[in-house]
């Protein structure tokens, strides 16, 4: 008896078959190579390897003196593109000890959350778009265009904005342009309700979405997931609430979970549209409540560039930066020495590096027709986490795992010793 | 929403605005150039904030030759030219920080608003700056 109900659900049992999805493929944004083993239209087995973007960003940066590597930093990645400067601001502020004004504090922190509803908006229409749901898609990205238009006008640049320095930031917010963020956070407001019914009163959408790539709050644990990733399975995770930093520790700013949308997390894709949604929200209040209790005050601790050059080439010692980027905690950690320009060491760990092994769980079980959504549902950016290519002189590549390398280690050892 | 909104729609202007010209030109830079001699015209792009950072500006009597800015720059636009003590930018590699801007001690580079930089050689006269 069982095995007619077992024949219905897997029709070849024992039997599966392996598909590829990319290195390049149409439902990836960037290139990572999937292979997913299925049986029928069922996912029991998917492997990930990363790799095809990597662009030795970390090296060109110990080529480079610190304020040069500060704008390689804005181009790590093309949609948060505040969120590296602003970690390797910290890290190196860290290592040098340099202090920022509070009133730099402040405008880091608005154009960073600033950054955060432009990036959510944007999954938001990709989500959509994923869905099928074009119509969707296009009315989000023509709303994202007025914070994008706003960021243009603090900074200067649409994207790329080129504000943090080390010790503050490069361009003040004054009274008038507060007004003018006021204006496009009034905008948010009034238009929030009605997105978040568009995204999660819409039976298409919950129908594709809910119980779709679900993660566990063990999982979500265990797999050491970021960002909104990780508060979809309900983990009460955020650097800005965990660590704070910049204003962050004035404002309260608590981390986001289904829970405050009255619904108990299952960490599907669903849920991770609830929680950016919310975000959107809670950005808008913290920017809102930063622009009004902004204080006075210097925007520099070293204003001339050339005195900053020689103070950070006298500095010696090891920083780290954190940041809760939109997809989760960024990480950069430097080291500098005395007399050299240029960083010694400088690493990256970008959100969606902590976010991949997430994709595991959540795609096992999962049709064929699920993986774009469940892909874009981590928000992946590959460009971003890629920091290793493995090749060898023939093009093929080969990995070598820590087991083997202790073994051929052991065994140096004992061919030296005869 | 989404009815109300493309009801809206049926009425409303189009969100994007229609640069250069409304359809697509059989070539666009014989449109370009005609525009350029004054005998088309075309439709004008959407107004630029008053801070935006475009094309560099450079006053070349005022710059002194420290090449403060040549250490800055993370794109390495500037080339020095030792002989005559000043300098010269290459425009098509610049991403437009204006750290140069920030870093010069006599305020002898300033960004404009100038920003339709697209060209189809990256040695043309509009991309160097001397």
């Amino acid at each position: 008896m069982n095995n007619e109900s077992q024949k219905i659900t897997t029709p070849r049992q024992g039997k599966t078959y392996t598909i590829p999805i990319g290195p390049v493929h149409p439902a990836l944004k960037e290139p990572i190579e999937f292979s997913f083993e299925l049986d029928g239209e069922r996912i029991v087995g998917v492997d990930i390897r990363p790799g095809y973007a990597h662009r030795g960003i970390e090296f060109m940066g110990m080529k480079r003196n610190l304020i040069q590597v500060l704008y390689l930093s804005e181009r790590i990645c093309g949609i948060c593109s505040i969120s590296h400067p602003l970690a390797l601001t910290q890290a190196v502020e860290n290592a040098a000890g340099i202090e920022v004004p509070p009133r730099a504090q402040y405008i880091r922190t608005i154009i960073g959350e600033l950054e955060r509803i432009q990036s959510h908006l944007l999954w938001a229409g990709v989500a959509a778009h994923e869905l099928g749901f074009d119509t969707l898609l296009h009315l989000t990205w023509k709303v994202r265009e007025k914070v994008m238009d706003l960021l243009e006008d603090l900074t200067g640049n649409r994207v790329d904005y080129a504000i943090p320095i080390f010790g503050g930031v490069r361009r003040d917010i004054p009274a008038a342009k507060g007004d003018l963020a006021h204006a496009v956070l009034r905008y948010y407001r009034d238009l929030l309700q009605g997105l978040m019914d568009a995204f999660l009163e819409d039976k298409s959408v919950e129908m594709r979405t809910r119980h779709v790539g679900a993660l566990s709050r063990g999982d979500a644990l265990r797999l050491c997931a970021v960002g909104p990733t990780a508060r979809a399975a309900g983990v009460e995770k955020d650097v800005r609430q965990d660590m704070p930093y910049f204003a962050y520790a004035d404002l309260e700013v608590r981390a986001i979970t289904p829970r405050d949308f009255e619904q108990e997390p299952v960490g599907d894709v669903f849920d991770t549209i609830i929680v950016r949604l919310l975000e959107v929200a809670q950005s808008i209040e913290i920017v809102e409540r930063a622009l009004c209790e902004m204080p006075e005050g210097e925007l520099v601790s070293i204003p001339k560039v050339a005195a900053l050059l020689s103070f950070l080439k006298k500095a010696e010692g090891e920083g780290i930066g954190r940041h809760e980027a939109p997809r989760g905690e960024v990480f950069h950690y430097v080291r500098l020495e005395a007399g050299i320009e240029e960083p010694i060491v400088w690493k990256v760990k970008a959100p969606t590096y902590s976010n991949l092994m997430a994709w595991v769980p959540k795609f096992m079980g999962a049709e064929v027709a699920d993986i774009p959504i469940i892909a874009a549902s981590i928000d992946p950016c590959m460009c971003c986490m890629d920091r290793v290519h493995v090749a060898d002189r023939s093009g093929r590549a080969s990995i070598r795992m820590k087991e083997e390398l202790i073994r051929l280690s052991r065994e140096k050892t004992r061919r030296i010793l005869g | 929403m989404i009815f109300v909104t493309l009801v809206r729609q049926l009425l409303d202007r189009p969100a994007t605005n229609p640069f250069p010209t409304r359809h697509m030109p059989r070539s666009i830079i014989r449109l370009l150039e005609r525009a350029r001699r004054g005998k088309g015209a075309i439709h004008p792009p959407v107004p630029v904030p008053a801070g935006m950072r475009g094309k560099l500006v450079y006053d070349r009597d005022k710059c002194i030759g420290c090449q403060l800015c040549v250490r800055v720059c993370p794109a390495r636009v500037i080339e020095f030219r030792s002989e005559q003590k000043k300098i010269r930018m290459h425009v098509a590699r610049c991403t437009f920080c204006s750290q140069c801007v920030d870093a010069c001690p006599v305020a002898a580079l300033a960004t404009s608003r100038e920003f339709l930089l697209a060209d189809t050689d990256r040695r043309s006269r509009n991309l160097i700056v001397e």
